[in-house]
Parts: C-alpha cells; structure tokens; sequence
C-alpha cells in the first residue's frame, strides 16, 4: 500500500483536520456527545461511541451521556451487528496498535518514512517512478495525447469507428487499459532508441483491437533520467536504469493504435497540436471515465535537455524551502513504487505522486501569504505580493540562474534530437513551423487585418440569402446541422476553441449594443468547458503566464509586441514575458514566445502550482444517500444500483486516497461502519432526526483501497437488508444534513437516491400537484421551490466543496422544483426516472443502470470554481446552468462533471469599435480525481463587425435557440409559463420583423429570414411543445420541471437532439455518401423533416431523440427489413417492446447497427433504442417528437408561420408588455411598439381530427 | 397640543430618515461590493437580510436585526406617526414608498427566514442593477424626505414658538 506516501503528504501539508481515521481531533462539524478521542487511541466507535474508558457491555455511550441522541438499534440486523460490534469491540481495544499501523493516516511520526526512504527505493525498472520524477521536476509542457472519452466526429470525420468503440470499453474497463500497459506487453512494441522517438512510424499490432489507446511517452522519461543529477540519494537507484526505464514507459499504454490514431488525427486536422508531439513533455492522455490519465506517454523529443534544467529549478526550490520538503518530496517519490503492486494500479500512482509533489511544493509555499479565498485564487485579483515571476525570484534565488543555465544546455541539446523526427513528422510540422518563421508573426495584427470585415463572402451571402419560410419547405440540410464558422483569418480559425466546447450565438460580435438591439437576437456563450477531449495540451510550468491586470491566461490570441513584451487581448494590458516562458520546447530554442503551447492552443490545461490551492487538494469522497423506505423497496432500485456500483467500484475515479461512505434513510438515518479490519459492515441507526449527528467520526468515510472487502459486502447485503421494512416515510432533509456534516471536512460528492416526497424532518414537503392542472392551456403552477431548505442545504454543501447529484426514481408527484435546489446550487447534476419500477418499466430500468454506468465511471472535478472573461466592453449578464454564482463572472461549482454544460447571457457596455476581434476566455480549476489541481482554460476568438448584415450571417440558430430556451426557462419561473411562451413567440416575431426592416429593398412578402437563420423558428416551434413549455398536453409536474433542469444543463448538441430529433429513413440506406471508418460502412442517411408527411407506409424510421432512439416500423414495411434487421418473420411478430437491435449476420443489420453505434458514440449517456410498431398505443410516443404537425393543443409549423405573419403585419399600435417578452441584456425595447397580442396555446385554435397524414 | 405632537413627529423623522440615509447608503455601497466582487454573495445577503441567529450554546434566540427589515419598520413607524398627527400632506407624499415597500417584501424569493435577497439569483445582473438604483433611487427621495421634515420641524416649531410668544404677550397683556 501506499500508505507512506501518503501519510507523509499529508502530514508534511498539514492536511485534514482528521488526518487520522482513528481517532485525532473531531472534526468540527460534530454535534452530538462525542467524547475526544486521545489522538492515536482508536475510538471503536461502532455502536454509538463509546469513550474508551466505558466498559463495552454497556449499552451506547450516546445512550448514556445523552438519552435523546441515542443510536437506537432498531432492525434485527442491527442486532446483529450488536454483537458483531461488541466482538469487534472487545478486538479492537486489545489491538490498538495494530490499528494505527493498518490506517494510512495514521500519522506516523513525521521523521519516520523519511528515515525509511531509501529501503522504499524503487525498483529500477518501475515506470512509474520515472514519471512521477518527471513531474517531481516539474517537467513543462506536458502536451496531451489523444484525450479519449466521448469523441467528436467533426473533429476527425474519418476516424475508425471501432475505435471509439474500444475506447468507450476503456471508459468502463480500465483494466484492459493497464493491461497492454503491463510488462507482458513491453517487448511487444518497438522503440527506437533515439531520443526523437519517431511516435509515427507505424507499428505493425493491430489497431482496432488494442483498448489500450492511450498516448504514448517515449523519449521523455528517458531523457529525464539520464540528465537528473545524482543529487536526491533516495532516488538514484532508478538513474542506473536510465534507457530501460524509458523504455518500459513506451512500453507503457503506447501501442500501435495510438500511434495511428494520433496520425490520422493531426492527418485531418492539421491542426497545430502536432507539433507539441515532437517536444517535451508528457503527453497527457485523459479517458472520460478515467479522470486525467497519468501522462502515459509522449512523442517527445526534447525533454532530452529541459530536464536537466527542471531539475535545477527543482533542486533550486527544494533548498530554497527547507529540508522538510526536500524529505517530502523524494520520500513521495520513493514510496509510491512499492505501493504499484499491479498494473491497475500504475496510473493512478502515477498521479499520487504528483500529488505528492504538489503537496510538497504547497509546503514550499507556505511560505508566501495564502489567499483566503478561491476567488483570489482563480484570479479576480492578483494575489497579494506574490506575482508569478516575483514568486520564482523570491522563492528560489538560486532557480533563475539554474534555470537559465539550464535552458542554455537545452537550446543546444534540442537541434540535435530535432531532426530525429520521423518523416511524417517533419511534414505534419512543416506547415506550423513556416507559418511562425518570421520572428514575430502576429496572429492579432494578422487577424486584425484579416478578421472581421474581410472573410469568406460566398459562404456570408449564402448565410445572408433570404428565405420565404411560407414557400420553402425543405428547409432541414442533409446532415445534422453544424455550428457556423466565424469569419476569421484561416490562422485563428486553425487556432480557435472548438464549439463544442464553447459557442456564441452570434459568431460575429456587434460592435454597438445599439447595433445588437437592432438585430434583435440574443448574445451569448454556450460553454461545455469539461467535456470528455480527444486531445488536451497539458502543461506543466512554474510560472502560468497571466495578464497582470486583468489576470487573463495567455492564449493564442494576445499579441507579442517583441520578444519580452505581450499584449493581452482581453484588457490590452501590456505585460513582461517571464524568463521561462521565453524557453520553447518546440523547438527547444530560447525566445520563441510565441510558439508556446499555451500560445499554440486555445484549450489547454495547467497543472495549478500551490498557489491556485486554499487546502491540499483534497481527495476524492463519495457519499452515497440510499432512500430504502417502503417505497424505495417496492420500486426496487436498491438491487440493480448495488449491482451497478460493486461492478464499477474499481473504476470510480480516484486514487489511492479515495473514500467512499453509505448513508441510507427511511424514517430514520443508517450509517454505515466501514472500517477496516472490522469482520462485516455495522449499521448505526440515528432515530434523532430533528437535529441529526454523526455517531462515528472516522470510520463512516473510508478509505475505498482500504476497506474494499467490508463496502463490498455492504453492497451486497443491502439490498436484502431491508426488504422486510415497513416504513413509508421519507426523512430526506435529516439524511441530507448527516451527509452535509459528513463530508464537510473533505467535500466531495454526494449520490442522492430519493424516491417520494420527503414526509419527515427538516425539509419535508407536500404535495402541490393538482393532476387535474396537467394539461391546462393556463399553463402550470408551483414551478418554483415550496421551501428554500434545499437551496440553503446545497449553499451550505458548495461553501465545503460537496456537490450534491440527486437520482430521482419516484413514481408519483416528489416535488422535483424543490429537490432539484439540492443540486442545482450545489453544481451537481439532476437523473429523473418517472415511474420506475424494477419489474413493470424495463425501459427506466435499463436507462436507469445506463445513467448508473456512466456515471459512477465519468470524470470528475473537485472544489472547482470557474471564470469567465471577456474582452473590454462586454459584460456577463446571466448565467445559466448548475452552479453557485459568486461573483460577476465567477461561478463556484463545487463539482464539476463532463456532462453538464452552462449558457451565459451577456451583453455590451462599450463600444468594441477599436478591436476588431472580440475574445471570451473560460477558466475552470479544478481538484481532478487524482488530486492534483489543475486548471482547463479555453478561449474563443470572434469578429467583430460593425454592419447588420454581418451580425446575421454569423448568428448560429442552434445556440441562439439553446439561449432563449434558457431565458424562457428561467421566465416560466419568475413570472409564468404562458409569459415564456409568448416571449419565445415574440423573440421570433421580432427577430423577422427587425429582419425586414434591416432589408429595405425586400420585395417579398411573408416570413423572410437569412438562410443562417432559416430554422429559427422551426427550432422556437419546437421548444414550445417540448414538454417543459408546452401546455394543454397532460404533462406531469415533476417530468416537466426535469425537462426544464436538462434544457439548463445539458449540452449544446444533445439539447438540440431533444428539442428537434433527427429523423432518417433506414429501410433503404445506401452507401452514397457513407462513411467508411475502420473497414466499417456508416452509412449517412438523408435527415427528414419532423413531420408525419415523411414517414410512409412502408419504411422503417429511425428518431434519434438525444437520451432515447425510436426505430418506427410501418405497416407495410419491407419483410426483408424486418427479418434482417428485427430477426422476425413478419410485422405481425414483432413483440410489442422490443427494445434492442439482434446481431444478425445480414449485411442490412449491420449497417443498421453500424449507424446507430455511430450515433451512439457521440453522447455522455448511452441511449436505449425502442422499437416502435405502428399501432396505436406506441405510435403516441413518437408522435409528439414531430413537432411539424399539428397536435391536439398546438399549431403545425405552418399555422405557426401564418401566425408569426399575422403578427407582423398587426401592426403596433397595442402597448407591449416587457413581461411577454425576453429582455436581451442591455436592449431597451425598439420605439416601435408591437402588439401584445400572443400565440400559444391561447389563441390557438384546437385540432382534433387528422392526427397525421400519410403520403400517398 | 396637536401641533406639538406634529412638531414631536416630525423631530423624530428627522432623526430617522438621518439613520434611514445611512441604510441608503450602506445598501448602495453593499450592492457596489457585490459588483466589484469584493464580497461573496452568501455574506452580503446574510448582511442584508435580517437574520435569526441561534446561538447554540446558550440556547438563546438573539435576533440580529440587519438592513432591510429595520428600515422598513423605520418608515412603517413615522409613516404611523403622521398619520397620527394627522399630518395629511406628509403622508400622501410617503405612502407610494410605503406601498412599494409593502409589495417589495410580498413579492420576495421564497425564503425561510425574513428577507430580501437571494444569494443564488442576487448576482444576476438584472437583479444588481435593479437594487443598485433602488439604492439610489432611495436616498434621494430620504435625502428630499430629510429637508422636507427639517423644514416642517422649524416650520412647526417656528409657529410654536411664535404662538407661545403671542400667547405669553397675550397672558402679559390681559396682565
């Protein structure tokens, strides 16, 4: 174990106010009777607590020393444990000892791993004592490696679909990762010996088979190694090994897969990154599930030479800071191997130790004064007295000239392993190396000449051809729609941040706030800021390079006046560049700034030195709050979530220090002892839930690696545990309290399962629901909070860094507006499966353990807070999403998941009349789950312009709907849902008439918008009847509110999914157009409008609704279809809720599956499929999604666009009521006054008859 | 004696729309903090809102009175008063703030305890700007309030005065 390693981490940074499981001060959150333990005496706190002095025959000390509070033993099984705990009890006292020396916190006096460092050398060959030296030493530039979790297929159209198949398996099976990773593989792979590794050369193993696709670190260890100085005696035994070691590092996840993947990729990009693979630095590979991967690997070539220097900076520092760093940093270094007992394991030491290091380094810096907030950590203000380069020269004296000497050595070691590179290398780079030959290319001078007004024209005019919505009816392309480039200089597009990642609706910036009224759309950022990445620079520096005013990351957009100075594009401030950013590993040359990787990519991701930490970072805790009332045992979760967590409890993303804890309550709290060395799990009921405590401080949060055996055995006895209970009550605000209280110390993440209205204790509710309101046209009630406990419960939770994820499986009225509060400020996420039940609704059930999967494995960030910046001018309005705002551009997310996503309004303050570029910069630090900080930033580059015209050629329709959607939202709650409707009604009226007039010489009449804008108000048709806006269809409270928390948190792409589902016909693709990945045919069928004229009588139709694909077979459906693709003999035989495609061997399934895979690849959450006869009861489900036709309470598109006209042509004469419209930051309304008058489901008339037509 | 009670009355809304200026400003500097992220949300809502503080230990219940709810009891209360001295004008000319206060506190976020402000929505920019210009918007009209009630104090006081002098003239010369 590594139990040393990290006992010296922590009690060399003076962690945890409980650094010790056993015993140690209480945390301060306790709140019942708790006796203080003597430090090291373990409290054998299993029944209650019982101070050590009580004789253990005795009932619970709680009893005793206050009856009220007393832990009643309330089942059979606690009976049970009774006598279990008495045993243990009796065990315990007799062994202290043993105890202590078993907890990893057990605080050992400090001196002692430092004495035992060099036994706990590591073996030679240990690979991941190489890397964690290397990032001990601060290895810059660590640059990412393909980062695999949920891939995009616009970024590399042509990649193998198997391989991001395999990947998704990596998600789930680490396992198989480390496996090619392990020693068996090592010979396997050939690795030049060259310090340029050739990471191109294509190698011979097959591609689509190896899971292990990670990135690859070739050369760098290597090279660490052999230019460390002998200086660290502890670590010496590795040097000897000095090739070998590198070697086994290739060896490492670097398989032939990779290689090519990392090919094709810069293949069809041609993107700037592939240069960073040619210098230093560790390439940082990150799975979705994974957390941040250990840099497991790098195409590098240059750390041949920088390491030396690091290793001055270091050895610099670590004098500088004292002895006690000095111990703690090798004594990291030197435990972590002897805990890397399997392959499994190697990653996530790979990352302890960094930690380790960073730990350490926080020792270092304790030194210098200590922001108290992370408000000032992030960077609002620049933190007292310490900036950057003052922090290197005053911290470490010595540093500068070592690392300058150091730099010397490796500007004359780099050309020579330069030329090393493979060819395909030097031609992938050649292109970025020209671009920057001349000796400061200014991208923003360029830019500035070239963005903005000058552009792409045919691709504007076709943008700007205007379209006769009431006459062109084929609107939809052929393929999903994408997100509009901005009009840059092919340069900064190259560069720009991907919009997946971050979006504005209007991807040309109005100069004027006068000119954005005018166009009447709203300005705004769709960000998706962690997303699972393919590809993620990481860089690893002393000195993150900042705006010294205005505290903006440099980014590929600031300007480098000359070789010392830059201009920051946000404030233009001009600042210094730092000594060490002068240093470029590209091309190891000193004084090419510019060519930095932080310069070279808009999204990139620091390692956060201590300066960016308030506390060390902290581990990964989860706590999972299990509803086991009668309700929650009759819906039957408990089982299958039970099942789900023992399968991925070795995937939880974590380290070594990672605790997990249960906590389950009906009427009454259970917590649950978990502490090792006990012989079974032991239950400790808490009955007092007006003011709920913690019986037992430290063995309720474990540690996982710990206490494996006991969770598992917990998970597997529990669902049984209660099935003869009884209760019917639901103390949710008690339990939440309990967790509050026990995760306060740490922070973490909550689980909250819950499945009925919470009926007991603080925060109980009632029902407010009147099933007779479902499907008024009035529109819906209670859509805000009855109670602000939760909201309050989950501020309180984001202060102490916990994030609260609520799983709501009820199947009557929970009151989800008021739940959702838990999460909602406390930045977790929201799950709703309306009437679940384990055996009457197999779809929730299936879709329920999907969630689960991904889930429980997905990344996640800790105690996270994000900024966001702009450039001069404009301002952040509102932002939407789950989160705690805590300043006027910061927000405080106290998780941080790949799946949640977040929209900011903004407006214009300023004119932005003197720039021509506009830029928007999202910061977003995070503890990753390996516990190190690090922090993503992502910044996105857009024109400016001055013409109206400009403005509605860039305006991107998906996200301008996604926006207003958010603000439509957020008014059905402060004022009503009939206000939001008509709001999004007038948006659109407005925006066409404000069209019109822009357009003097428009002869046409009727509905006329820019072709960019041709679906807007499909798209605004379409959220009006999505279930969280509609009205007059019976929809139910509860799954209306959740309809509303995912248009607030869910991501750009999926949201568009739910809003308009893409429909394709499947019974007669061809392979036009198909793609061909991996020998595999997809093949990309025609997108159809959402209406039901498309559909006929005889085809098969695939929905794809985002969270859900229906498969619609027609009456008359081709049998060769429904044999081939369905394995029935005829539609007749088609059983009534299929809900999976069979493996059949036919050339037309497999297309079929290979499509769906396909689409499947895209999404966080895997998506069930059901089949959908054409019968009456199913087709109702799919129906409502084609949202072109009429409906019982709404218009078709076409009555829709009738009306939009009407609107206009009204004329304006009626007062306009600012509530019935959406206010866009900064607009006052136009002099003009329009009409009050309002569509929705008022003014509409009600169609009952032809529910659909068919086509002939 | 009606008229002293009135000169009482409006003494005491001097003094008190001082103290209410103070809040004026103290809610404008609070809103600026917010703005210029000197503080954190949660700490200036619970500076703003009037708070229910348990003090655990002694089991005693002590009441902090914060910003909000003292200056609307302020105004509550001479409002009161002149209606009392049946000082019509005076009243006429505050009862719209009455109103607004009224209708301000009704339609207030859902909260638990007595308040105002919502941590979670208070940095929405709508919502900063609308309550900086309440600020604003408040200390003039106490600022105007102020003179107004100076100058009915010396007005009344004046008349006092000069009553008293004609009265006492009077005494003296039925002397």
């Amino acid at each position: 174990m590594s139990a040393s390693g990290f006992t010296n981490l922590d009690s060399s940074a003076g962690f945890n106010q409980n650094p010790t499981p056993n015993g140690g001060a209480a945390p301060p959150c306790q709140n019942g009777p708790l006796p203080t333990h003597p430090s090291m005496y373990p409290p054998a706190g299993y029944y209650g607590v019982p101070p050590p002095q009580q004789s253990y025959l005795s009932i619970p000390s709680h009893a005793t020393s206050a009856p009220s509070k007393a832990s009643i033993a309330s089942s059979a099984h606690s009976q049970n444990y009774y006598q279990n705990n008495h045993q243990q009890q009796q065990q315990q006292t007799q062994l202290p000892q043993h105890q202590v020396a078993l907890s990893p916190y057990s605080a050992p006096p400090p001196s002692q791993p430092y004495a035992t460092l060099p036994s706990l050398a590591p073996p030679p060959s240990n690979a991941q004592f190489n890397q964690q030296a290397f990032q001990q030493q601060q290895a810059l530039y660590t640059t990412s490696g393909p980062y695999y979790g949920q891939q995009s297929y616009r970024a590399s159209p042509a990649q193998p679909r198997h391989h991001h198949h395999h990947h998704q398996q990596q998600q789930h099976h680490p396992s198989l990762v480390s496996s090619p990773a392990g020693i068996p593989v090592y010979p396997n792979v050939s690795y030049p010996s060259g310090p340029a590794s050739s990471h191109y050369v294509p190698h011979t193993s097959s591609n689509t088979s190896t899971p292990g696709v990670m990135s690859t670190q070739m050369g760098a260890p290597l090279h660490q190694f052999s230019a460390l100085p002998p200086a660290s005696t502890a670590v010496q035994p590795g040097y000897g090994t000095g090739h070998q070691t590198a070697a086994t590092v290739n060896g490492k996840g670097s398989t032939a897969a990779v290689q090519n993947n990392i090919h094709q990729h810069y293949d069809q990009n041609n993107q700037a990154p592939h240069n960073y693979n040619s210098y230093s630095g560790v390439t940082q590979s990150s799975g979705g599930a994974d957390g941040d991967r250990p840099p497991s690997g790098t195409p590098s070539t240059s750390v041949h030479s920088s390491p030396s220097r690091h290793q001055g900076l270091q050895y610099g520092y670590v004098a500088n800071s004292g002895a006690s760093s000095a111990s703690a940093t090798t004594s990291g270094a030197a435990a972590a191997p002897s805990s890397s007992s399997t392959d499994d394991d190697e990653e996530e030491e790979d990352e302890d130790e960094e930690a380790g290091g960073d730990t350490s380094s926080s020792s270092t810096g304790s030194a210098s004064p200590v922001p108290n907030n992370y408000d000032s950590l992030e960077g609002g203000s620049y933190p007292d007295s310490m900036p950057p380069s003052n922090n290197m020269t005053n911290q470490a004296p010595p540093f500068g000239s070592f690392g300058y000497h150091g730099m010397q050595t490796a500007y004359q070691h780099g050309p020579a392993s330069r030329p090393d590179a493979s060819p395909s290398h030097s031609v992938y780079s050649q292109p970025g190396y020209q671009q920057y030959s001349q000796p400061f290319p200014n991208l923003s001078q360029l830019s500035a000449a070239l963005g903005g007004l000058s552009g792409v024209p045919e691709l504007e005019m076709e943008a700007l051809r205007p379209v006769n919505l009431l006459q062109e009816r084929n609107l939809l392309p052929s393929r999903p729609l994408e997100a509009p480039e901005p009009n840059l200089s092919p340069d900064l597009k190259k560069v720009n941040c991907s919009p997946q990642t971050f979006r504005c609706t209007l991807t040309s910036i109005p100069q004027t706030q006068a000119l954005l009224n005018k166009a009447r759309l709203p300005l705004g950022l769709l960000l998706h800021p962690f997303r699972d990445l393919q590809q993620l620079p990481v860089i690893t520096s002393n000195t993150i390079v900042r705006c010294r005013s205005c505290r903006t990351y440099i980014n590929p957009f600031v300007t480098f006046l000359d070789q010392r100075r830059w201009k920051c594009n946000l404030c233009y401030r001009v600042n210094d560049v730092p000594d060490e950013f002068m240093y470029n590993p590209v091309t190891r040359s000193y004084g090419e700034p510019h060519k930095r990787p932080e310069v070279q990519n808009s999204t990139v991701e620091f390692i956060a030195s201590s300066d960016y930490m308030l506390r060390p970072p902290q581990p990964a805790v989860y706590l999972f709050v299990l509803d086991v009332s009668h309700n929650a045992l009759e819906a039957g979760y408990l089982k299958y979530f039970c099942e789900s967590l023992l399968e991925n409890l070795d995937k939880l993303p974590g380290d070594a220090r990672t605790k997990v804890g249960f906590l389950t309550f009906d009427n009454t709290v259970h917590f649950y002892n978990l502490q090792e060395g006990l012989s079974q799990p032991q239950m400790l009921v808490v009955s007092d839930i007006d003011d709920v405590f913690i019986p037992s401080h430290d063995s309720l949060m474990v540690n996982l690696k710990e206490s494996k055996e006991l969770v598992k055995e917990l998970l597997t006895s529990l669902p049984a545990m209660f099935s003869q209970s009884r209760e019917t009550h639901s103390a949710l605000g008690p339990a939440l309290q309990a967790a509050f209280k026990l995760m306060s110390p740490t922070g973490g993440r909550v689980t909250l399962f819950q499945t009925q209205l919470p009926t007991l204790g603080a925060g109980k509710l009632q029902s407010r629901e009147d099933p007779n309101q479902r499907s008024s046209t009035k529109g819906a009630q209670h859509l805000g909070p009855a109670t602000d406990f939760y909201k309050k419960l989950a501020l309180d939770c984001s202060g102490q860094q916990i994030g609260v994820d609520l799983f709501l499986l009820s199947s009557q009225y929970a009151d989800l507006s008021s739940l959702a509060c838990v999460s909602k400020y406390s930045a977790g996420s929201v799950f709703y499966y309306p009437s679940f039940h384990c055996i009457h609704n197999p779809a929730q059930l299936e879709k329920f353990q999907r969630d689960l999967d991904r889930y429980l494995t997905r990344k996640v960030g800790f105690e996270a807070v994000m900024r966001i910046r702009c450039t001069k001018g404009l301002s952040i309005h509102t932002f939407h999403g789950n989160f705690f705002v805590r300043s006027t551009d910061l927000l405080s997310l106290a998780n941080v998941n790949p799946d949640s996503a977040f929209a900011v309004q903004m407006s214009i303050e300023d004119s932005l009349a003197d720039s021509s570029l506009a830029c928007f910069q999202a910061a977003l630090l995070y503890t990753s789950s390996k516990g190190k900080r690090r922090i993503r930033v992502h910044t996105l580059c857009l024109p400016v312009v001055s013409q109206l015209s400009d403005v509605y050629a860039g305006a991107d329709v998906q996200a301008i709907t996604c926006l207003l959607a958010n603000m439509a939202i957020d008014r059905s709650i402060s004022s009503s849902l009939s206000d939001a409707r008509d709001a999004l009604v007038n948006a659109v009226v407005d925006f066409v008439s404000a069209y019109k007039s822009s357009v003097s010489n428009l002869q046409q009449s009727g509905v006329v918008v820019p072709a960019a804008m041709r679906l807007f108000p499909l798209y605004i048709l379409a959220l009006l009847k999505q279930k969280a806006l509609r009205t007059g269809t019976s929809t139910r409270l509860d799954e209306r509110i959740f309809a509303m928390c995912e248009f607030k948190t869910q991501p750009l792409p999926q949201l568009m999914r739910m809003l308009h589902p893409d429909l394709y016909r499947v019974d007669n693709m061809s392979d036009q157009g198909a793609l061909h990945l991996n020998d595999t045919v997809v093949p990309q069928p025609h997108l159809l409008h959402l209406s039901a004229e498309r559909l006929s009588r005889d085809g098969a139709f695939l929905m794809d609704c985002g969270n859900v694909f229906y498969l619609w077979i027609s009456k008359c459906c081709n049998e060769t279809f429904i044999c081939d693709v369905l394995g029935c003999s005829s539609y007749a035989s088609i059983p009534p809720n299929m809900s999976h495609i069979p493996e059949l061997q036919t050339p037309l399934s497999e297309r079929v599956r290979a499509f769906l895979d396909w689409l499947q690849d895209n999404r966080a959450f895997s998506s069930p499929i059901h089949i959908v006869k054409d019968d009456a009861s199913a087709k109702a489900t799919l129906f409502q999604h084609l949202v072109e036709d009429r409906s019982e309470s709404a218009s078709s598109y076409h009555e829709f666009l009738q009306h939009i006209q009407q609107q206009m042509s009204k004329g304006w004469h009626q007062e306009r009521d600012w509530r019935k419209y959406l206010r866009f930051p900064g607009s006052s309304f136009p002099c003009e006054q329009q009409q009050t008058d309002h569509m929705g489901a008022r003014s509409v008339c009600v169609f009952t008859a032809d529910f659909y037509i068919y086509r002939a | 004696m009606a008229f002293t009670f009135a000169a009482f009355c409006y003494m005491l809304a001097l003094l008190l729309t001082a103290a209410l200026i103070f809040f004026a400003i103290w809610h404008i500097i609070a809103f600026d903090e917010l703005k210029t992220d000197y503080k954190n949300p949660i700490d200036q809502c619970n500076t703003l809102n009037p708070t229910i503080e348990k003090v655990k230990k002694i089991k005693r219940v002590k009441i902090a009175i914060k910003l909000v709810l003292p200056e609307y009891l302020i105004h509550f209360f001479f409002c009161v008063m002149f209606l009392c001295a049946a000082e019509w004008l005076t009243l006429v000319l505050n009862l719209p703030l009455l109103a607004y206060h009224v209708w301000r506190y009704t339609s207030r976020p859902v909260m638990s305890c007595p308040g105002l402000y919502d941590p979670t929505t208070i940095m929405n920019a709508d919502i900063l700007a609308y309550c900086q210009k309440e600020g604003w918007c408040k200390l003039a009209f106490y600022l105007l309030s102020f003179f107004y009630y100076l100058y009915g104090y010396t007005a009344f006081s004046a008349i006092c005065l000069t009553l008293k002098i004609m009265q006492y003239l009077e005494n003296i010369h039925t002397f």
